[in-house]
């Protein structure tokens, strides 16, 4: 328990003054095993204390390219590089395993994700990411639509999401049992105005919301969404029943760790739109595996490792010119706290912008001003193995569990997916602090320790299993301290997010807040775009043409 | 001064509670082990047996018969309306049951004995002797014979057996309360000790009553036509074996998986098409079958050599152990030395890799949920076909084509859409009904000309038949089932609902 906190006060301040209500009496703290499992914040706390580290003279090498941060974006673009024959550079990464917010875990039973889960099924418009899952074996052709079809081990198994709703299991995410016939007219209406933003095309032929963002309509109907907040549109469009309005707050929570109050309208719309191919259409069927987008990260790891260096702090990135030529000398700390540098050509920068003012030297005098606009959001991530296999009321279990009285966004269940139905389940279960101020949230998270955080994760799980303090027998926890982007009204389509994506010195962005929103995706395309970048600079034949990156019909 | 008719009536009543926990013990007794000549008998043997060594035993109670009168009846009570319940709930402990039944047996009839004698003594100082034994036997026979009336033909139907049980329990216990007052006068000491006694058993029994619908469903009570012979319950499934004049029948979570009258109806017909196209099968896989039924009918083959059973459950190929008759039904087939079990999903184990089979015969029970929904999808075909030589054959247990038609359809579009050449088959199983299959293979299956001798149902001309179908069973439009939509346990459910 963190200091000064009662574990009242604590579960108060996480879970907001409703919840509590039904945590009168003290709760039995957990019994299980369990720890608090990385990111690495000594290191990362050192880099952003901004270390003084030189190193030595004969500690110095050269590569063309150094790639700094192994999370989806970093390793996007060396895997951009190995493909077109590039293999002068260096991907350094802080933490001792690659993946970022996308890393995975290994129980005795079934691999499990730390956090990003699921990949939409990409639309035939997005041909590097296409051409990634050919590449591992994932599509097995095309549709007669020419869309790429995934091979159903790769699918996420049915039934895909439940709701646990007043004591019992519902199939699906919107709650159906004891809607009225307004909810249901409300709902129909929804998917029509979705339908129509799917059908939506500007002067180019571009789609409204596409994957990459970048592939999507710079028109003014569109971006203007930008200006309001999902709830905002909602009430402009006159949509008041409840369970809508819960599916589109937990679509934001979910997708963003926002509430619908604090979501940009296009972000909201984005996450319902970008992924269905016809008006009308079902949404593109999702890709997942046990360990989640961490089989996405081993297969990127796989094709890049040779060249990657773990457990490696960037602490300083600096440019300079050398025969009218950007340079970048940068700085390294490894774990045993020695010191190392590189001489690069070009440096792509795949770590979040936030980082940015602790690392290239002079962002370190001069911070640039579009950096404060990059509001990140903090999560907790527990992993749980659960011993018991009781049926559940209504509903069995499904890979997306949800609990429709929480903050919390429910579990995902790496063995279902692995096709276990029986015996211990493997549960990931997420809880995305939608604090107005992320800095406090995040000092909030730090302060939990694991007692706490077990606290948190099973007083919320309890109200859908009732016996769960005694069924699991290991619990550990990642706090996310910077987790995901948060794309708050204004900041899509506010000029900091493509001020954010301009090369500096030599120095080439790539990382997922640059889309203003967390998704492999995103991460994927700007790794794409960087590795594109510096392939020309170069003067590398790019693989890449203009092509790769279709407008989407 | 103490009311004798008042006291004819405690005779009456606790003359039909004994019989009733006599025939309910028997009932009981031949339900669980069936033979109900035999469990009877023992039943009623035993009884009126301790009846006697309860008699005996009144001897013993020098004084005080009013106060132990009014214990023996809350003990009855208590033993007594518990009884049922506790019998039912041992069901299932194949070991313990039979102690369980004659200590019950024995308990309450050795209570029952001190009955009669207790109440005599303490209408003694009523009555003369002549009388007093008169009317007290007379009423004991009237109570006997209401019981016997009342319990077939009001009691079992209306009631059922628990709640039969509780309420004479409860019956007994209010004549302990009632006993307290009425007999006051020969009680010096202690009321407030025996009416608390008293209430708290009548309200043990009250809750028992009113949670009895609780109790019949743990107790599985009515969920079965036939005696219950056998019960386990194992992490996967609860196995029933129930037994009636016509053999023993197998239920999985409730649901028929053969009859020991007509179950070779269905395993020739899922054996022999395959078994007969595949020239020469070696090595033949079954995936599901743990009831060893149709390895029967594979060892008959003499070219084959090896055989590998996948069934996800230990309880189930290891069923023969503990009830033998299904080792006679199976012909000992888990001993034969040819044949290899793996108890493990079968999905998870067709993961793997191995040594070709020549055949394999997919026998898992009906897609009623996910877990077994997902064993009839493309993923399960096409991982399945991975682990077969290019001509091997297959055989697929698929449900009924004419209570569930589109599910029965629905698994064989999903084998086609794997990539399988499907000759679809049905044949009359009477404990099911009519039957489906699917003969499948990725290339062409010629149907056999030859089958083993000595089969008891298919011959050449059986065989063409079952390759007929009739206008109420051929083919539906329907989906393909897949692991990301499980179409097939949504059919299977809205079609099933019907029959139900």
């Amino acid at each position: 328990m963190p200091k000064g906190w009662t574990r009242r006060e604590m579960l108060g301040v996480v879970l907001g003054a409703p919840l509590l209500a039904g945590c009168q009496g003290q709760p039995p703290a957990a019994k299980c095993e369990g720890e608090i499992v990385g990111p690495n914040y000594v290191l990362g706390h050192r880099v952003r204390d901004g270390a003084a580290v030189v190193p030595p003279a004969d500690h110095w090498r050269r590569a063309s390219v150094v790639i700094v941060g192994g999370g989806v974006a970093g390793l996007s673009a060396a895997w951009r590089l190995e493909r077109a024959g590039f293999h002068d550079y260096v991907l350094l990464e802080l933490e001792k395993a690659p993946g970022g917010t996308s890393r995975s875990g290994q129980s005795a039973r079934v691999a499990f994700p730390w956090g990003a889960h699921y990949l939409p099924a990409p639309l035939k418009e997005n041909g590097p990411l296409i051409e990634l899952l050919d590449e591992m074996n994932v599509l097995e052709g095309r549709d007669a639509d020419g869309q790429p079809v995934v091979a159903e081990q790769f699918l996420c198994r049915d039934p895909q999401e439940r709701i646990f709703y007043r004591g019992r299991w519902y199939e699906g995410l919107y709650l159906h049992a004891g809607a009225s016939a307004a909810d249901l007219a409300e709902l129909q209406a929804f998917n029509a105005e979705i339908a129509k933003w799917v059908a939506w095309r500007d002067g180019k032929g571009r789609r409204a919301f596409a994957l990459p963002v970048s592939a999507g309509s710079d028109d003014v109907e569109v971006t203007e969404l930008d200006q309001l907040s999902m709830a905002q549109w909602l009430d402009r469009k006159a949509f008041t029943s409840p369970r809508l309005r819960w599916l589109v707050d937990y679509a934001c929570r979910d997708d963003y760790g926002l509430r619908a109050e604090q979501t940009s309208a296009w972000a909201g719309l984005f996450y319902f739109a970008s992924r269905v191919a016809k008006p009308g259409g079902e949404a593109r069927p999702l890709m997942t595996w046990p360990e989640g987008n961490g089989r996405l990260v081993r297969h990127l790891y796989e094709a890049v490792k040779d060249r990657v260096q773990l457990g490696t702090a960037v602490v300083e990135l600096i440019p300079r010119r050398e025969q009218d030529a950007d340079r970048v000398d940068v700085v390294t700390l490894s774990a045993d706290g020695a010191a190392w540098g590189w001489h690069a050509e070009q440096v792509i920068f795949a770590a979040p912008q936030f980082v940015a003012p602790h690392v290239i030297r002079p962002f370190r005098s001069e911070r640039p001003k579009h950096v404060a606009a990059f509001e990140y959001g903090s999560w907790l991530v527990a992993n749980l193995t659960r011993t018991s296999d009781v049926p559940d009321r209504g509903c069995p279990v499904a890979w997306d569990n949800v609990l429709y009285d929480s903050l919390g966004l429910g579990y995902v269940s790496a063995t279902f997916q692995r096709g276990f139905d029986y015996g211990p389940a493997q549960w990931t279960y997420f809880f995305p602090f939608c604090d107005e101020h992320p800095k406090a949230a995040r000092q909030k998270l730090l302060t939990l320790d694991w007692a706490a955080c077990a606290e948190l994760v099973l007083g919320d799980l309890q109200r859908a299993h009732p016996a769960i303090r005694t069924e699991v027998d290991r619990l550990d926890v990642m706090r996310w301290g910077h987790a995901m982007i948060r794309p708050r009204p204004g900041f899509i389509w506010g000029p900091e997010r493509r001020a954010a994506q301009q090369p500096y010195r030599g120095i080439h962005f790539a990382n997922t807040d640059l889309s203003g929103i967390a998704l492999f995706e995103e991460a994927f395309y700007h790794g794409q775009r960087a590795a594109g970048e510096v392939l020309a600079a170069q003067g590398w034949k790019t693989i890449l043409t203009p092509s790769s990156f279709a407008p989407h019909r | 001064m103490v009311r004798t008719p008042a006291l004819y009536i405690n005779v009456l009543v606790v003359a039909v509670c004994g019989l009733v926990y006599e025939l309910l013990a028997g009932t009981l007794a031949s339900y669980v082990l069936g033979d109900s000549v035999t469990q009877f008998s023992l039943v009623i043997g035993l009884y009126l047996s301790a009846m006697g060594v309860g008699a005996w035993l009144s001897g013993y109670i020098d004084t005080h018969p009013a106060r132990a009168f009014i214990e023996v009846e809350i003990a009855v009570g208590l033993l007594g309306g518990l009884s049922a319940p506790l019998l039912f709930l041992s069901f299932t402990k194949q070991f313990w049951f039979h102690p369980i039944l004659y200590a019950v047996v024995f308990g309450i009839g050795v209570l029952v004995g001190l009955e009669l004698p207790l109440l005599m003594r303490i209408l003694r100082d009523h009555l003369n002797f002549k009388d007093l034994v008169s009317r007290a036997l007379a009423i004991d026979y009237i109570g006997a014979l209401v019981a016997s009336l009342l319990f077939p033909l009001l009691l079992v139907p209306q009631l059922g057996l628990i709640r039969t049980s509780l309420l004479f329990g409860i019956l007994n216990a209010g004549i302990a309360l009632w006993g307290t007052w009425a007999l006051e006068p020969l009680l010096s000491r202690g009321l407030t000790g025996m009416r608390g006694r008293a209430g708290f058993v009548i309200l043990l029994l009250v809750v028992g009553l009113i949670k009895s619908e609780y109790l019949t469903s743990l107790a599985e009570d009515g969920l079965y036509a036939d005696p219950i012979v056998f019960a386990e319950s194992s992490p996967y499934q609860r196995i029933v074996i129930t037994s009636s004049t016509a053999g023993f029948q197998l239920f999985l979570n409730g649901n028929l998986q053969f009859s020991s009258a007509d179950e070779y109806r269905y395993h020739e017909a899922l054996v022999h098409p395959v078994l007969s196209a595949a020239v020469g099968p070696r090595r033949v896989l079954v995936l599901g079958g743990g009831d060893g039924l149709a390895l029967r009918e594979i060892l008959r083959y003499k070219s084959v050599e090896h055989v590998t059973l996948v069934d996800l459950d230990p309880a189930m190929t290891g069923l023969t152990k503990k009830f033998p008759p299904l080792a006679n039904l199976n012909g000992n087939s888990f001993s034969d030395p040819r044949v290899t079990v793996v108890n493990q999903d079968a999905m998870i184990w067709l993961e793997a890799s191995g040594e070709p089979f020549d055949a394999a015969i997919v026998d898992f029970p009906d897609p009623n949920n996910y877990a077994l929904g997902k064993l009839y999808t493309t993923r399960l075909y096409r991982l399945l076909a991975r682990r077969l030589t290019p001509n091997a054959p297959v055989s697929v247990q698929c449900t009924s084509p004419l209570f569930a038609r589109q599910s029965y359809w629905c698994i064989i579009r999903t084998l086609e859409a794997a990539g399988f050449q499907v000759r679809p088959y049905q044949i009359a199983v009477p404990s099911f009904g009519v039957w489906g299959f699917a003969l499948a293979s990725r290339r062409p299956v010629e149907l056999p000309s030859v089958l083993p001798d000595n089969l008891r149902f298919l011959d050449s001309a059986t065989l063409k038949a079952m390759f007929v179908f009739s206008v109420d069973t051929g083919p539906v439009p329907v989906e393909i089932n897949r692991l990301d939509n499980q179409s097939l346990v949504h059919y299977y459910e809205s079609e099933w609902k019907h029959w139900n």
